[in-house]
């Protein structure tokens, strides 16, 4: 099939603005990855177009991008996903909110900085078991955050949310969901202090049940149900209190 | 130019890199450098399991993991670099449990293991359950644990700097070059010490497991200053392949009971290897399956068989070998899930209803540049080192996989050897003097780099990486002859010339310049496909993962000795057959000494 393509493209050491470029590809396959239209177009078309990739199989996190204006990773999403027919038309932009350096390229740094700002590391300074071995851990209570450790912290659900476009101080989806992880981790001891974090005005509240970033999602964590085990937690230790 | 100091640099976010991080950036000044994001890295895609004899499903030993080890590895395998790995490997995964990592857990809640191809109880008898695992995204866990942890202990981090140079002085290392991506410029790393952590190679063939961004770098740039590599004709096809997309499907499916199956529905893996079948080492199950396409019985008559893991299959086969344990789909959902969603995705095919068509694809390297068991870089078959230079993870050959690689013993080695490295270096870095950098350290890379960005000849990256990944394939991959291996040579030959007289790049820009350094990562991968098919055509023995049409049978009276290849002046390589493997093992116990490998 044929495919047309229209990049959002700028450079930074031409461009004033960015401007949308058109490609024809022909000969694609209903079962190609957008990312492998993206080599395409670099290889066989024009070598100055930029992107991040590396695994190519949904795992590392570094292709999120907005295709026709949702937010995916480029190298889960196929073709037959995005229309039928002989030709089809597939709009790419960099993902929303985070500066955009390079064509599809944003800046990452306000994005890891708001991961770091969550205590996004296990914290648990009591004795280690004396026999030298693992602590332990029931399959239910490792049951109970396995959702949140999936996240590859492609910002593809962060750069989703309106109210992170609204305000960048909002810590965002995926660093909720970082936190989340540790907070139910029977093992961690900083649940306190992360939920303290979250209660601040830039963390959990500004979350408005939106739901874009569970959509976005590409490893189908439940993002908005997590943020909501959040507000619960601290809810209830401010009961507690 | 941008001149930074620090006592210890660490190239590469990975396993290897981040776990030597940990144990360097507690007594020394140290930063990580990545052309990664760290998270990114492909430690991140490990699948099954990271190896070690906990015990903890199973009666276990590290000296039966030693054992496998070296079996695994055709005897090529250096035995104390083997007992290291297994008798270290208990604490390395308890460490990681106490830095936090999310092991899946018995039902008494300890870490759950797993059984995978090649590991076995009692010296080579029935698979034993050592791969320990967080369901099958065990790197992802791995990865992120130490990111974790990294960040908690305020590790210096360079993201997105790609290192393009090592700076050598005599038999002293005195830092690196690299390159910040988004705004092109050129920065020293002045430092005593320097530890390349780059992972693999795996993009010299066409279909393969590994990242794009999987190029060797780390290899390439101590092999152009003088460090030899070491048994690069060695490098692993994992038998299970997404078909056409190389996208790895792990050995935990077979470890959950699933079954290979060739067009006519037969279990052919118990012909290749009666005793434990579907669960042999993995040079021996791509050779099987390539012997069964061969044959006409792939799917089809295509170049393809079947991984079947449905509950049917599975159950029938557990009640031939009269086990009376079965499996449910909620089973292989909970254990698999990332494996599902990898075929539901990718091709429409759902494992739990339906076989998976798989092909062998390029994988693991076990060579690399060779260290000593502290990851300390050597130069020669006596050891000499290269003072503050080391290597560790998958670009690095201590050699402890041998011919073969065992599955979940990367990880293992990241984890082992990078905190030996880490721990080594940072000793080092204490006593050690600041070697001063010589004048104009960037001189040469800068001009090569220059070179690229203005390359306009007629030739696109592209053209040339296909051709190189597609004669790889054909003439260097599972198994080889010498005609064959001459051809890619001279193949290789006509690209590197291509690749340095007649390039074309798009990009003249500075940042984020990815036309410039894709060019770059390909002259990497043209070294390295290189030194890989003269090695291969020197070694003239089938070992492991060298298969060889023409020299059928393992030769230990000619062969069992590592290969080191330097590159010579011209360009040219020079091949050493002179470094011995270590049989310290063998020389206390017979059951270590090289023997027919059978499964
Ligand atoms: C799909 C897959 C599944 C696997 N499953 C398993 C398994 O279950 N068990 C197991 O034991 N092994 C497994 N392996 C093997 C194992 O995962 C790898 O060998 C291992 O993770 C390599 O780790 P590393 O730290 O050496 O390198 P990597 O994790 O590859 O990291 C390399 C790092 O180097 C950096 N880098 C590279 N070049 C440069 C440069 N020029 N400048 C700056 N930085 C650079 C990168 O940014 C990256 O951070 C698997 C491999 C694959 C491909
Ligand atoms: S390239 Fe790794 S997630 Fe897409």
């Amino acid at each position: 099939m044929q495919i047309t393509l229209r990049i959002r493209r700028f450079n930074p050491e031409k461009d004033k603005k960015s401007y949308w470029g058109e490609y024809t590809l022909d000969k694609v396959d209903s079962t190609d990855r957008v990312l492998d239209l993206l080599h395409r177009v670099k290889w066989e078309q024009d070598g100055t177009l930029a992107f991040r990739r590396s695994c190519a199989h949904g795992v590392c996190g570094s292709d999120g991008m907005r295709i026709n204006g949702v937010n995916r990773l480029a190298c889960k999403m196929l073709v037959n996903k995005l229309g039928e027919g002989e030709h089809i038309k597939i709009q790419i932009e960099p993902m929303l909110g985070l500066r955009v350096i390079k064509d599809l390229i944003v800046d990452m740094e306000p994005f890891f900085e708001h991961y770091r700002q969550v205590m996004p590391y296990y914290v648990n300074d009591a004795p280690l078991p004396e026999n030298g071995r693992e602590r332990l851990q029931s399959p239910e209570d490792r049951e109970r955050f396995d959702d949140t450790t999936k996240c590859i912290l492609c910002a593809c659900c962060t750069t989703s949310c309106p109210s992170f476009w609204a305000n960048g101080v909002y810590v965002g989806p995926a660093a909720i969901v970082q936190a989340h992880r540790f907070i139910f981790d029977s093992r961690d001891q900083a649940a306190d202090e992360r939920l303290k974090i979250l209660s601040e005005a830039d963390g959990v509240w500004r979350c408005r049940t939106v739901f874009n970033c569970t959509n976005a999602c590409p490893r189908d964590i439940e993002v908005t149900r997590a943020i909501g085990e959040v507000k619960m937690a601290i809810r209830q230790g401010a009961k507690r209190e | 130019m941008q001149t930074h100091e620090f006592e210890a640099i660490i190239v590469g976010g990975g396993g290897a890199g981040l776990m030597a991080a940990l144990y360097a950036s507690r007594q020394v000044k140290t930063a990580v450098i990545s052309k990664l994001y760290p998270t990114r890295s492909h430690t991140g895609t490990a699948q099954g399991g990271i190896g070690a004899a906990l015990g903890n499903l199973d009666e276990d030993h590290p000296e039966w993991h030693a054992f496998d080890t070296v079996k695994g590895g055709d005897y090529l395998t250096d035995q104390n670099a083997a007992l290291v790995l297994a008798e270290e490997a208990v604490s390395a995964v308890i460490e990681l449990e106490h830095l936090g990592l999310p092991f899946d857990r018995t039902p008494d809640g300890r870490i759950s293991q797993r059984r995978f191809g090649g590991h076995t109880s009692n010296f080579g008898g029935q698979p034993v359950r050592r791969a320990c695992h967080a369901a099958d995204r065990t790197g992802h866990m791995i990865l992120q644990t130490l990111y974790q942890q990294c960040i908690k202990n305020n590790v210096k981090f360079f993201d997105e700097y790609h290192v393009v140079d090592v700076i050598r002085v005599g038999d002293q290392v005195a830092g690196v070059i690299a390159v910040n991506l988004d705004s092109g410029e050129l920065h020293i790393f002045h430092s005593k010490a320097v530890l390349f952590a780059t992972g693999g190679w795996g993009r010299v063939w066409e279909i393969t497991s590994n990242a794009h961004s999987l190029t060797g770098d780390g290899n390439s740039i101590v092999y152009r200053r003088g460090v030899p590599m070491q048994d690069m004709e060695f490098f692993q096809f994992h038998p299970t392949g997404i078909y056409r997309l190389g996208i790895l499907i792990t050995e935990g499916v077979r470890g959950e009971g699933g079954i290979l199956l060739n067009d006519r529905g037969e279990r052919f893996m118990e012909r290749y290897a009666p005793k434990i079948k579907d669960l042999a080492s993995r040079d021996v199950v791509s050779r099987a399956i390539h012997l069964e396409i061969q044959a006409g019985r792939g799917i089809k008559g295509k170049n393809y068989v079947y991984l079947d893991v449905t509950p049917e299959t599975v159950n029938r086969y557990l009640a031939e070998a009269g086990e009376t344990r079965r499996v449910t789909r909620e089973d292989i959902e909970s254990k698999l899930p990332d494996i599902l969603d990898f075929c539901r995705t990718y091709l429409g095919v759902d494992p739990v209803k339906e076989p998976m068509p798989i092909q062998p694809t390029a994988h693991y390297g076990m060579g690399g540049i060779p260290t000593d068991l502290d990851g300390l870089v050597v130069l020669d078959e006596k050891n000499t080192p290269l003072s503050g230079l080391y290597a560790a993870g998958e670009c690095a050959c201590v050699s402890v996989h041998g011919a073969n690689r065992l599955g979940t013993n990367s990880l293992t080695d990241l984890i082992v050897f990078g905190r030996r490295a880490g721990k080594h270096m940072a000793e080092y870095c204490k006593s050690a003097a600041v070697t001063p950098l010589p004048n104009n350290p960037a001189e040469e890379i800068e001009a090569e780099l220059e070179r690229i960005r203005t390359a306009n000849g007629k030739t696109k990256p592209y053209q040339i990486r296909n051709e190189m990944q597609q004669i790889m394939m054909k003439h260097v991959s599972v198994f080889r002859t010498a005609d064959g291996i001459q051809e890619a040579i001279n193949v290789l030959h006509h690209l590197q010339d291509q690749y340095h007289h007649d390039l074309m790049i798009d990009d003249r820009g500075k940042r984020f310049n990815s036309d410039m350094f894709e060019a770059w990562e390909l002259g990497s991968l043209l070294d390295l496909a290189e030194v890989t098919a003269v090695s291969a055509l020197a070694r003239q023995e089938s070992r492991g993962a060298h298969s060889r049409e023409d020299f059928s049978k393992r030769d230990d009276e000619k062969w069992l000795v590592h290969t080191l290849a330097y590159r010579e002046a011209d360009g040219s390589i020079r091949l050493a057959h002179n470094k011995p493997v270590d049989l310290s093992l063998a020389a206390k116990d017979e059951k270590f000494k090289p023997k027919e490998r059978v499964y």
